[in-house]
């Protein structure tokens, strides 16, 4: 029997993957009448474009996007290229390109752009790989990683590149490759923790890292070197989150978020701020809810009929991960603070948009039926 | 295994694996994230709590408005105002120069002041404001906060600020107050007062200010504000309010002092008068004077310089700390000595006084009053220096020192004001401690015949000479002078007695008081003082005095020059039946006591008794 038109559209949409989408929306608005209130209207619309993003991307065949992705991928690096010629600059970084009538951020068009062009890649040379197609689908990562580095934009930057590099993983680079960049980041990480105190003099450069990138490391490694100045984000928000307790102060009763303690409190560490009115129960809570919508992601991406689509869906869902846990744990002190909102909590149309539009491909690809016909 | 090799199932298949593993790193990644919560949120939780309400508390202290002083009419003498002051943070204003630069545009500042504001820029610890300009008027204040925008770390406070309407009048009673320095602070904490003073930036410096500090300054409230992480008050918690201070009320009627003061302004002078009755002050005069209102806001050093090298000492009180021999005021209480001693009796009579020998020296008196039949009496209105020569003589330095002891010569006479003068009372004892060599240690008769007559090493300030007359004026009841008469509640009004010490009592026998008192009366009726107070409507008795300054510096006097012109000196008591005042007057380097000093009590007197002037005092002025 054929199914019903809803039937196919709810099919698309993955009524689960809808479901925890909107209850974080739900969770989203919540929050947001303690930490920001007088900015709800604006948050309705961001979260009106942020579901039209879902469910409009999930309504496009995924064979489309993979069509479209050389496209997408052009412009976007014509687009970084421009921004680092004509580029609007702000607050000492070059991200913006000046259209007339918006602000146009190109970097956030290539957290879709990349993982999409190389998982394309990957699918048109199915059959015939070589070795050398991992190198040259490194350099379609690294290309516009760098453009972004140059900016400088070191947040986004990372993320694009390691979305792009999970497409590499899951289609299958080899271990023997992956496994000397994990052991020398855990080299790097133990090294920092026991010599962070020398490297953090100021007179120490560290290469290929800017000053406020050094600042930001050492910063975390110990956040009373300048309690009023770089540290006073990473310890209030860990006063903020202790006074929290187990059970929170109450929506709207955290005495550090509504003082004015928490910077950021509405973006970026919206995390502190349910951490001290909600507790270790709401946050845990929290938690549970990006786990069923990652896995839930994961399972859905592995139905793809297409490999394109298992690698695009994995590295999404892999990048919606890496957002939470960078904020989370930046929020918590245990990574440096780096400009990267709470996934679909945090308030701002731009990440909210572009994270919906990743999910909204997965689902697209999760519906792409297997070339013989019939799903697994 | 190569790519090559692989069929695209198998591709897929190394996918799926690829996502079990990623699935597990994320679970991994949570259970990280979540133990670190716990750690927070669970296992620190107390200290984060602390640490939270800790940001969000703060207690405010909130100063005390200070007690003001009254004279005993209910007139102002230092009075807490509102004023504008402009006022600049140096840590909010990124370009200090530029700052002051366009506020010198809006507002006249003095340089002096400008220089002031940049030394105390310099020092200041901590990252408070500085006052910039006191007292502006309102459209000053207005024209600021109207450019307030583009002036950053700028704003004009509303300042409770002192005020000593009066002046110079009461500058050496009432005193100042000024910033609490380094020495006040470790004085405050040896008492264990420092909470007192949270939130107060000024301490009382000098007279009554100083010396009832504690009564006027108050009790500190506070606030417990709760405050955003910009430090801006959100909401108050809970507070006490502060509690004023006491309002003084003095003993001193200041038209009467004002009147004194202009008397004596163009002198270097110094009057007391205390009411024997209870030991008050009614009026206490040094001049030449400051304006205690410039030291409110701080001096500037050159003012501060130019007050401390003025030859005429204008911040010397003269009547509290200044030091001189008495001269012949000293005679009454040397002529008691004599009669209590049974050394004189009353109608003893002595002839051949014009010369006096004592060793090799000869003394001379050549007053002709003082030449034969020279009795107690007659050597007190007239002065008659060989009479009190031999009675010097007669008693000896001992029995001098140890009655005139009781008389409060050579010790504080303990009235309420800081840093009285002890003076010096002559004895063998006192010369042994004050010099070092031995051979001066030793004392000459030729010293005690000094001291007699109030000459030598003696010196004691008006206030002594004016507390000694007192005591013997009462018959040997001795008040303890003082200056406040009681403090005020200032929010019920109630009045608060002050504690002060017992009187002082010397056993005296009434007679030889009364013998003596009449020998100052008739010092006024007939003697030296006659012609200063010829006509007065009132019974008054005194004392000349003429107190010679000896020159250190020059091998020989020159009488002309102004500064070794003798002090002039007079005490005096009125009505002679119930005495309502006792005086002591010194105008320094005036002359002759007589000339000088006692028409200036005459005038005085007449003030105080309310005797209209008349034209014969103007000329005799």
């Amino acid at each position: 029997m054929k199914p019903a038109w809803w039937q196919n559209l709810l099919r698309r949409w993955d009524p689960l993957l809808l479901l925890t989408l909107v209850g974080f929306f739900a969770f989203s608005h919540w929050v947001m009448t303690s930490a920001s209130p007088q900015r709800l209207d604006e948050q309705w619309v961001h979260l009106g474009l942020a579901l039209a993003a879902f469910l409009g991307s999930a309504l496009v065949p995924f064979r489309w996007w993979l069509a479209l992705s050389p496209l997408l991928y052009l412009v976007g690096v014509v687009a970084l290229v421009l921004v680092l010629v004509v580029g609007v600059t702000a607050k000492g970084a070059t991200r913006w390109l000046d259209l007339g009538v918006a602000r146009l951020q190109p970097s956030e068009l290539m957290k879709l752009a990349v993982p999409l062009f190389a998982a394309a890649y990957f699918h048109w040379r199915q059959g015939m790989l070589r070795w050398w197609d991992h190198l040259v689908a490194l350099v379609w990562v690294v290309a516009p990683t760098a453009l972004i580095l140059k900016q400088p934009d070191l947040g986004t930057a990372i993320m694009v590149g390691v979305i792009g590099g999970c497409v590499l993983f899951f289609a299958g680079l080899s271990w023997r490759l992956i496994l000397p960049f994990v052991v020398a980041g855990c080299v790097a990480i133990a090294a920092l923790l026991q010599f962070g105190d020398q490297w953090c003099a100021p007179e120490v450069e560290w290469p290929g890292l800017h000053d406020y990138q050094k600042g930001r490391i050492c910063t975390l490694l110990d956040p009373e070197r300048d309690p009023l100045g770089k540290g006073f984000h990473t310890i209030q928000a860990a006063i903020a989150i202790g006074s929290g307790g187990i059970w929170g102060k109450g929506l709207g009763q955290g005495t550090q978020a509504q003082l004015a303690f928490i910077p950021e409190r509405h973006t970026d560490f919206i995390l502190a701020v349910i951490a001290e009115e909600l507790g270790f129960v709401g946050v845990a809570g929290l938690f549970a809810g990006y786990l069923v919508l990652l896995l839930r992601g994961f399972s859905l991406t592995l139905r793809s009929g297409l490999w394109a689509g298992q690698l695009f869906g994995c590295a999404a869902v892999t990048g919606i991960f890496l957002y939470t846990w960078v904020n989370a744990a930046m929020v918590m002190g245990l990574a440096p603070v780096v400009g990267v909102p709470l996934p679909f909590v945090s308030y701002g149309g731009t990440a909210l948009v572009s994270l919906c539009l990743m999910l909204g491909v997965t689902a697209s690809a999760a519906a792409e039926p297997f070339p013989g016909g019939g799903r697994r | 295994m190569t790519l090559e090799t692989l069929s695209p199932d198998q591709l897929q298949r190394r996918t799926r694996w690829r996502a079990l593993v990623a699935a597990v790193v994320m679970v991994a990644g949570f259970a990280l994230l979540l133990w670190r919560l716990h750690h927070l949120q669970v296992a620190q939780h107390e200290r984060f709590a602390a640490l939270a309400e800790a940001n969000r508390l703060t207690l405010v202290p909130v100063p005390p408005q200070r007690g003001e002083i009254f004279d005993r009419n209910g007139k102002p003498l230092a009075r807490n105002e509102g004023v504008y002051v402009l006022e600049v943070t140096p840590a909010l204003a990124p370009d200090l120069d530029a700052t002051l630069k366009a506020l010198t545009e809006l507002v006249a500042i003095d340089p002096e002041a400008l220089r002031s504001f940049r030394r105390r820029v310099r020092e200041q610890r901590g990252l408070g404001s500085v006052p910039l300009k006191w007292r502006l008027t309102d459209a000053e204040a207005a024209r600021i906060a109207a450019n307030g925008f583009r002036l950053p770390g700028v704003q004009v406070a509303v300042r409770s600020m002192r005020h000593y309407p009066y002046g110079e009048v009461m500058a050496h009673v009432v005193g100042y107050l000024g910033r609490i320095s380094e020495r006040d602070l470790q004085r405050i904490e040896a008492q264990d007062a420092l909470g007192r003073y949270r939130g107060l930036e000024v301490i009382g410096k000098e007279g009554v200010e100083a010396s009832y500090e504690s009564e006027l300054v108050g009790w500190p409230g506070w606030e417990q504000l709760e405050v955003n992480a910009a430090g801006r008050a959100v909401r108050r918690l809970a507070s006490v309010p502060a509690q004023p201070g006491r309002d003084a009320v003095l003993t001193i009627d200041v038209d009467f002092q004002a009147f004194v003061h202009e008397l004596l302004r163009d002198k270097q002078a110094a009057f007391v008068a205390l009411d024997p009755r209870d030991g008050a002050v009614l009026a206490m005069v040094s001049t030449p004077t400051y304006d205690p209102n410039a030291f409110v806001t701080g001096l500037s050093s050159e003012t501060w310089q130019s007050l401390l090298n003025d030859p005429a000492r204008p911040l010397l009180h003269r009547a509290l700390r200044g030091t001189y021999p008495p001269g012949s005021t000293f005679k009454p209480f040397m002529a008691l000595l004599g009669l209590e001693t049974k050394a004189r009796h009353l109608g003893q009579r002595f002839n051949h006084q014009g010369s006096f020998q004592i060793g090799q020296q000869v003394l001379h008196d050549r007053k002709s009053a003082c030449q034969s039949g020279v009795d107690l009496i007659r050597a007190l209105t007239y002065s008659c220096n060989v009479y009190f020569y031999q009675l010097g003589v007669d008693l000896g330095i001992d029995a001098i020192a140890a009655f005139m002891t009781h008389f409060g010569f050579g010790s504080p006479t303990g009235i309420d004001l800081p840093n009285e003068a002890a003076g010096v009372l002559p004895s063998r004892e006192w010369k042994r401690s004050f010099f070092k060599r031995r051979r001066d240690q030793q004392w000459f008769t030729g010293e005690t015949v000094s001291v007699a007559i109030g000459q030598g090493y003696s010196s004691y300030t008006p206030l002594q000479m004016a507390n000694a007359l007192m005591i013997l004026v009462n018959g040997g009841l001795g008040p303890i002078p003082h200056l406040v008469d009681h403090f005020r509640d200032r929010r019920t009004g109630a009045l608060i007695p002050v504690t002060r010490p017992p009187a002082r009592f010397v056993p005296l026998d009434p007679a030889n008081v009364e013998a003596v008192l009449t020998g100052m009366r008739e010092a006024v009726r007939v003697g030296t003082a006659a012609r200063a107070f010829a006509g007065a409507p009132y019974r008054a008795g005194g004392k000349t005095g003429t107190a010679q300054v000896v020159s250190t510096q020059r091998a020989h006097r020159d009488a002309d020059a102004a500064d070794e012109q003798d002090h002039a000196w007079f005490i005096a008591f009125a009505p002679v039946e119930e005495p309502r005042i006792v005086a002591a007057l010194i105008v320094e380097h005036g002359g002759y006591g007589g000339a000088v000093a006692a028409p200036l009590m005459r005038i005085i007197f007449d003030r105080f008794f309310g005797v209209e002037p008349k034209p014969e005092w103007e000329t005799a002025r």
